[in-house]
């Protein structure tokens, strides 16, 4: 494959756009945020929406402290980031097992399929190990024809069972970073 | 300048003089959530334990699921300088029904005593001020911190008060820590039913 065949991680793709209806279908009305390319359509779906709140983060962890709280509002949020951001979030996360927060994580992984850039290895490789150690539940998405349905699950367990629960959404869907 | 310094309870208690009925707090972890247990359990308080940082963010979250409540974050000089982003993140959102309260004594009470950066430059109103936030203020004595309580419920925020408060040790009112009985007991104050 090249990568002019290669989806660009910022594309418009019916996926993302069926992950967002996927998210308004669970009554998700709070959406944090550090931005991510391959979370861009998400980001600018939830901004243009009137019955969304978005929050733009200055570090992951915060998101997931505001998420507990919108929790403790009766809202439900949902807190988007790439793989890197995981690591950030680590102890933010006693707040969830601690108060029993639901907790819904999209995260958009990086260093882990024809990567360029290695900083991003170490914390891809990581991702899974810490959210587990953490309490959190992880599912992956590998195909754009299951994506809504993850995502759909995810928000009723975490927010019909108050679990806290991650979807990875695998580099190989997302496609490479252009870096020309 | 005052001859004495406030110390964190009464200034506490100033601040919630006449607490609105409908107004939420959030206390962050040590000496924040045992001055706010001092000065009353209420079912509106939520009493973080950890997460350290995270209490401006949780207020945040809060105040915008429930834009009808006022919500007041009450927390000290290390918490909120661990998560100073999150100045810049509620500068950027601007919800008019958040307060920061600042119990600023310029030190890690909980941990030996150390100075923090707000006794070596740090100063959290500027900072706040910088972030966007609609207002601060500076309260040093009761009769000041008592005079911000009623614009808790203003809609005028968001907005960062700074207690400046002594360093004394005080006995430690604890909290119940669990939890998942204080979410509960947090929502089902809002009418919220259990999972």
């Amino acid at each position: 494959m090249s990568d002019a065949t290669a989806p660009a991680d910022t594309s418009t793709a019916a996926w993302k756009d069926a992950v967002f209806a996927a998210l308004k279908g669970t009554g998700v009305t709070q959406v944090n945020y550090v931005p991510d390319a391959g979370h861009a359509r998400l980001i600018s779906l939830a901004e243009a929406d009137p019955e969304i709140t978005t929050v733009v983060l200055t570090t992951e962890e915060e998101g997931v402290a505001a998420s507990a709280g919108a929790w403790l509002g009766g809202a439900r949020a949902v807190l988007l980031m790439q793989s890197s951001g995981v690591g950030n979030c680590i102890n933010m996360l006693s707040l969830v097992e601690a108060c029993r927060f639901p907790m819904l994580m999209l995260v958009t992984m990086r260093g882990e399929w024809a990567e360029f850039n290695p900083w991003q290895v170490p914390m891809s490789r990581a991702t899974e190990t810490v959210l587990a150690a953490m309490g959190v539940r992880v599912v992956r998405v590998e195909r754009a024809e299951e994506a809504a349905e993850v995502v759909s699950a995810a928000a009723d367990l975490a927010y019909g069972s108050e679990q806290a629960v991650a979807v990875l959404f695998a580099q190989r869907l997302i496609g490479r970073k252009v870096w020309k | 300048m005052s001859a004495t310094v406030m110390q964190r309870r009464p200034a506490v208690r100033a601040l919630l003089t006449d607490r609105p009925a409908d107004l939420l707090v959030i206390a962050g972890l040590g000496t924040p959530a045992y001055d706010l247990f001092d000065a009353g359990d209420h079912d509106g308080n939520f009493y973080l334990w950890g997460a350290m940082g995270g209490a401006a963010m949780v207020g945040l979250g809060l105040a915008l699921a429930r834009p009808a409540n006022p919500v007041l974050v009450l927390t000290g000089d290390g918490e909120a300088l661990m998560g100073l982003g999150a100045l810049a993140t509620i500068g950027a959102r601007k919800p008019s029904n958040l307060s920061i309260a600042v119990l600023d004594n310029g030190h890690f009470g909980e941990t030996g005593m150390q100075r923090s950066h707000t006794s070596l430059g740090t100063d959290l109103t500027a900072v706040a001020a910088a972030c966007g936030f609609a207002w601060t203020a500076t309260a040093a004595t009761v009769e000041e911190a008592r005079a911000l309580a009623p614009r808790l419920a203003d809609r005028s925020g968001p907005a960062l008060i700074r207690l400046v408060v002594g360093a004394e040790p005080l006995p430690k009112t604890l909290p119940p820590r669990d939890g998942a009985y204080l979410k509960t007991r947090f929502r089902a104050k809002l009418g919220l039913s259990p999972a």
